[in-house]
Parts: C-alpha cells; structure tokens; sequence
C-alpha cells in the first residue's frame, strides 16, 4: 500500500521536531507470503507494519501500544535494523540508517541497543554473566580504561546487582535479576537510544515495579532515550511521555502521555483503555458485584494478511459509517501535538 | 471451625471465613459446595522440600466467586491442580481436607476423583494453546469429557459440542466443531477452552490465569462470558491470577497468598479499600492505574520472592517488609496466625491495629482499634 506514504502526516511529534533523535517517516514491512517449493510465487504480503511516522525526542521515552499483532514489535525490530524495512525512512541522529548494509551499520549498533522481553531465553545459560554482560564489548571490540572486567561489574552495581555475582549463571538468578542483567548488557556501550521491547511483562507486580523505576533512574543518570514497546497501557502511561497508539500495522493515534489518557480520540484508544480491568471493585446497590461499563469491542484483530480496506479499525468501530468503508482517514493533527486517524473522532468538544 | 458461624449479619451467600484453627474431626460442617482445610501440598526434591502451599483453608459458596492472587510461586496454581486431584500419581505430599460437596477429595479413591473432574470439577487453564492437543479437533476436545461422563453417543456428543461452542460465542459452531486448535485466534481458543470445562455443567470452576496470555480487549470479552456463564450455571467460581484489575472486576472475596501461605483473606472491598498485610499493600502501591492521577515514582516490593525450600524464619514476608522492626523480632521468630481483624476479615501480621493506623493512617483500620486492642 504504498499510498499510505503520502497520506501519513510528518513525524509524530507535533510542533517542535528539530532535536528528534530519531524520527520514522513512512515506515513500511511487509513480509511476504510464498507458495511451492522450486519456483517461489508470492502470494500475499503480511503487512506487518503499513505506513508508521513518528519522532523521539532526545532524554524522552516513547510508548508504542497495541495489541498483539498489531505491528509494534516489528517497528521495534525496523528500529534497531533487525528487520530490513520495505519502505521508508529511518533517520537516527541525523543519519539515515533506512537500508544500511549490515557492515555500516555495525559501529552505530553502539547507540541502539534493545532489551528483549523474556529475560529467560534472552540470555544464554551456558555463559557466565560477566561474559553476557562484557559480550557487547568484545564483539565491538571496545578497550574501556579499567578493563572488562571492573567495567561490566560497574555496570551489574549500576542496575543493582551484586557486582561478585560476575561467575554466576543465569539460572543463578530470578526474573527480575535476570531482567537486570539483560539491562546491564544494553548499557555496556552507553548507547543514545534504547528499544525496550515488553521490558516488564514477563515479571511479576512487584518486581515490575523495580524495573520500572530503574529503568526510570537510568534515563535521568544517563540521559538515555527510550522506545518502550507494551502492550500493558497503564506501564506505558507510567513510562512514556508520548505515546502512540497501533492497530493492525498503522498508528491511529499519538499524543502527550497525559493528553492521550485523559482525552482520547481515536475509538479504538478508547476502546482499549475501557478494557483495562481496574483494581476497584464496583457494588451495586444491594452490595452484589456490578460489571463496570466499559466499550466492548468484538471480534478479534483481522488478519493482517488480508487487512480491512480504508480505516482498518472500521469491522470493530461502533461509529463506523459508509465513509470509513471506502476512504482512509488520514492521521491529522486535532489538536496541537495530537494526532488522530479517524473520521469520527471521540473528544472532540473544547477542553472543560 | 475457630470461627467461621454468620459473618456481617447475612444470610449465607458468600464464602465463609478461613482460619487456620480447624478443627479437624468434623466432617463437612457447611453447606458450602467446597470447603478447603488446611491444606498442604509439599514436593520432594533433592534439594530439600518445598512448600509450595503450606495450610491453606476457604470456603465457597455456590454461585460466588473467590480471586486467589499472588505472586508466581506463592502457590496459587498448585492450590488449584491440588482440588482438581491433578497432583496423583507423583511424588507430591498432600495433607488437609478437600470438601466438595460432601466428599473429600484428598482421601478419596482416585477412580472417584476422575469421576468428579469434568463433571463437578472443571478447569481452564492459562495457555489454551498448550493445553489443547494439535492432532484433534476443538469438537472431539470438547466432546470427549462429555462422552467419558454421559451414557450418549458420538452424535449426541458432536452436537452437544456445537451448541457449547455457541454458548461462549464462536460464530459459526456448526463448522468451527471440525477445525484443530491452531485454526483458532487466542481468544477463539480460550472460548473453546471454556467450553470443554463447562461442557458438563460443573458446579465448580477453576480459572488458572484464564486471559493472561490475551489481549485487553480479548480478556475483557472473556471475563464477560465467565461471568455470563457463572449467571446461567450458577458454578462457583475460583479465579487465580496474578492481575489485581481481574480480581477486583470478578471476586467476590479474595484470598492474598504469599510463598504458598494465605496472607490476607476478605470481601474484595475489603483487600482494595481496607488491606491489612504490607503484602497487600505493597502489590497495591507497585502496580501503576490507570484510573487514578499518575504517580511520579511507583513503590516497589524491594527484595524478591523466596525460596519455597527455605522459606524465612517467622514471616515469610518479614525480610521484604518495611515494618519489621516495629514488632520486637517477632516477625522473624513467631510465624503470624491468620487472624480476623474485622468480620470476615483475616490477616496474618504481627502489626498491631494501632500500628497500622500510625503507617496507613486513619481511615485504614477505623473499627479495628476498640475491637483488638484497647
């Protein structure tokens, strides 16, 4: 769908964009679906990631929600190069990273790290932890001043860890512990931009937490810029200042952090934050349990094989009309800094 | 029981108080549908025994539903698989009392148990897609507990599962019954999984983590049909999950477990307006909501769970807990007995009323103090 290029507005951040540390403009993946073996026909294209534009500011943390299979963990993968992009542009600190080969890209891996979301298979069990977190180091072949070893025991103390704990073993350590180290090796090469993928989800509550706020720690210490990727919308409130909302592989929405939840305009924002179950149990009258009001969305995300046409939400949308059926909603910008794609929007009266 | 009788002044209706006095030589002394005494589950390892749940005791009424959460490993899920009878045939250690509707499970001949699980008992399971076997179809899933528990046929089966499948809202039953589990969307899945648990009409229901693995708005429509189902069946229901919102969007009463021991136990009004154990607290202050102003900086639980081979001295808590030294060493030396604090309302900590209301403030424990201490 190459027509989504030109009707994706410029990069999320509304206003002033001069100091984006990285900004997406157009960003397209499709993944493309074959048939037989010897003479490989193409037969469809998944369309992973259909036109994404936004910008992060540096010192800022973005949050990218939606839904499983709505794309975002592949913009994640586009971001850090993982991913060759189909389409569009990828500019990181000025330079235009789009379709570097894997050679020039190799000294800018320094500045975009990631951290993965399941800290269990994302570190290796047979090396020690000193060899995980140092692995960054060596294979960028980096001298630091004290050598490896003090540096990457610095880095385990800098995220919380017993910095004697260099000879043990992952499954030494719990979730939460494991997650730490997995952040102390993104950090080994004092990268600019960090792509957190689900950095909590697999934790419990209480660990998530402490996660979180190192995470939070970090960024002002040192001065990092995030992309945080979840799918658990009140940890990207907590986290983000931007946030931006997608659905089926396009952005619907993005906005402040405080402008998006409190007035959200795209029906699907809307939708999503309804569903979040709230720890305050409601009663009705005679003290029995009462269902919260809340949008009820049916249905399942359609197959990104086969997306709806014109607005994607529309087979969801309670507010869908003939318009939404046949014409794609640009994203436009209602309000300063806050980008919408929708005919109707929600929210839409002056603010109280 | 030590205490139990009609709490709160009402008639029956919710589940009834937990202890961990029991008394144990009475039979089923209520007419809950399950009654769960002190129960123990522990498994030999070489490393040494571990107490995955370490006495823990609840009633439940028919028609209600109790929320057991807690973190990984303080025992909620083995709780669950211990009343299923899902431990038989390992190692595993089970002592207490298990009362189903008259019936003790944890002494009954296993054959019975099979009997009863399916039927009387059912259970969701967290991930329907490991749950469910690749090689047959959702129809012949859903069917065979109908066919194993009922004198009918193949067909009187199929068709029985098709309308199952009808009842938790897959379109197009009819020829969804034939189609294998990977055809189906996670939330399609997690339908098709309640529908095999309810496809007997049990009058107790075990949902083990039922939309962890699924999207908000998935779960949303989930949590709806359990609750829709619970109306039309009337089951019982025991939710446990590790997710506050769920709990507090579908329980009745809520039973705080904490490395395999029941910490806190109330009305879900109780546990999120008036918690009593820095447990309850502390998962409640590290969660962020999204319903409430945004805090600058969340409060987590330092420290991490333990080990359930050795578990801390005294209250298990006591070496993440921020109150400690207000009590004289007695949270490291003197295990806490659940208490009731207020009607219906247990915890187990050491904390007087009085201190509570110096940490939480005053709202906190209102009644509490002219009733326990002064």
């Amino acid at each position: 769908m190459s027509t989504s290029l030109t009707e994706v507005g410029p990069a999320g951040s509304g206003g002033a964009d001069g100091d984006a540390l990285l900004r997406v403009t157009g960003l397209v993946k499709h993944f493309p679906v074959t048939r037989g073996v010897i003479f490989r026909r193409k037969v469809g294209a998944v369309q992973a990631v259909d036109g994404v534009s936004f910008s992060v500011e540096a010192g800022q943390t973005f949050g990218l929600v939606g839904e499983s299979g709505c794309g975002k963990t592949t913009t994640g993968r586009l971001l850090t190069r993982l991913l060759e992009p189909t389409g569009g542009k990828i500019i990181f600190d000025g330079h235009d990273i789009s379709h570097l080969s894997a050679g020039k890209m190799r000294p800018l891996r320094r500045d975009v790290q990631m951290i993965f979301q399941d800290p269990y298979s994302s570190l290796n069990p047979r090396h020690t932890v000193g060899a995980i977190v140092g692995a960054p180091l060596r294979l960028q072949k980096v001298q630091t001043e004290k050598g490896t070893k003090a540096t990457v025991q610095e880095l385990l103390e800098l995220v919380g860890l017993n910095p004697e704990h260099y000879n043990r073993y992952p499954h030494e350590f719990s979730g939460g512990q494991r997650q730490r180290i997995g952040i102390a090796r993104t950090l080994a090469l004092k990268p600019k931009l960090i792509i957190a993928d689900e950095p909590v989800s697999a934790l419990d509550v209480s660990i998530q937490a402490q996660v979180v706020n190192l995470l939070e720690d970090l960024q002002n210490e040192l001065g990092l810029t995030y992309v945080v990727i979840a799918h658990d919308l009140s940890v990207v409130r907590h986290i983000s200042d931007r946030v931006a909302v997608m659905y089926l592989g396009k952005l619907v929405e993005t906005a402040a952090r405080d402008q998006l939840y409190s007035r959200p305009r795209h029906p699907y924002t809307v939708a999503l934050m309804s569903a979040v179950p709230v720890p305050e149990p409601v009663r009705g009258v005679g003290g029995t349990r009462e269902r919260r009001k809340r949008i009820r969305l049916t249905g399942d995300v359609p197959s990104p094989l086969n997306p709806p046409l014109a607005c994607r939400f529309h087979t969801r949308c309670w507010k869908a009309q003939d318009i939404c059926r046949s014409q794609e909603p640009p994203l436009a910008e209602l309000a300063p800094g806050h980008q919408v794609a929708c005919h109707f929007p929600e929210n839409t009266s002056p603010a109280a | 029981m030590a205490i139990g009788g009609n709490r709160r002044g009402k008639s029956g209706g919710r589940p009834e108080a937990l202890t961990d006095q029991v008394d144990f030589a009475s039979g089923p002394a209520s007419s809950s549908l399950l009654e769960v005494r002190d129960l123990r589950i522990h498994f030999p390892t070489d490393d040494g025994l571990v107490r995955a749940v370490d006495g823990v005791s609840f009633k439940l009424e028919r028609g209600k539903t109790l929320g057991i959460v807690g973190e990984s490993g303080s025992g909620k899920s083995v709780t669950s698989l211990g009343i299923m009878g899902l431990h038989h045939g390992t190692s595993t250690k089970i002592e207490g009392q298990v009362w189903l509707d008259g019936e003790d499970l944890v002494t009954a001949a296993p054959s019975r148990v099979r009997e009863l699980r399916g039927s009387k008992m059912a259970m969701i399971f967290q991930d329907p897609l490991s749950s469910m076997h690749p090689f047959y179809t959702v129809g012949a899933q859903i069917s065979e507990a109908y066919l194993v528990h009922n004198n009918v046929g193949k067909k009187v089966a199929r068709k029985h599962a098709i309308e199952m499948l009808n009842r938790v809202g897959i379109p197009q039953a009819a020829s969804r019954v034939d189609a294998y589990p990977h055809e189906f969307s996670g939330g399609m899945r997690q339908r098709a999984m309640i529908a095999m648990a309810l496809s007997c009409d049990p009058e107790l229901l075990i949902a083990d983590e039922p939309t962890t693995a699924l999207d908000v708005t998935v779960q949303a429509q989930i949590l709806d049909l359990i609750s829709d189902l619970q109306e039309e069946y009337g089951s019982a229901v025991i939710m446990i999950t590790h997710d506050l919102g769920v709990v507090a969007e579908l329980s009745d009463d809520i039973l705080v477990m904490y490395a395999g021991k029941p910490v806190e136990y109330g009305s879900a009004e109780d546990i999120f307006g008036r918690a009593r154990h820095p447990y309850a607290w502390g998962l409640l202050a590290s969660m962020p909501r999204i319903d409430e102003e945004r805090v600058t900086r969340l409060v987590p639980i330092p420290g991490t769970p333990p080990s359930l081979i050795h578990v801390p001295s005294g209250c298990a808590f006591h070496p993440r807990c921020s109150y400690t030294e207000l009590t004289d060493g007695r949270c490291v030396a003197e295990v806490p007995r659940l208490r009731e604090l207020e009607p219906g309302h247990l915890a187990a900590c050491h904390l007087t009323a009085g201190q509570r209301m110096e940490i939480r403030g005053e709202d906190i424990d209102g009644a509490g103090i002219t009733r326990e201490d002064k």
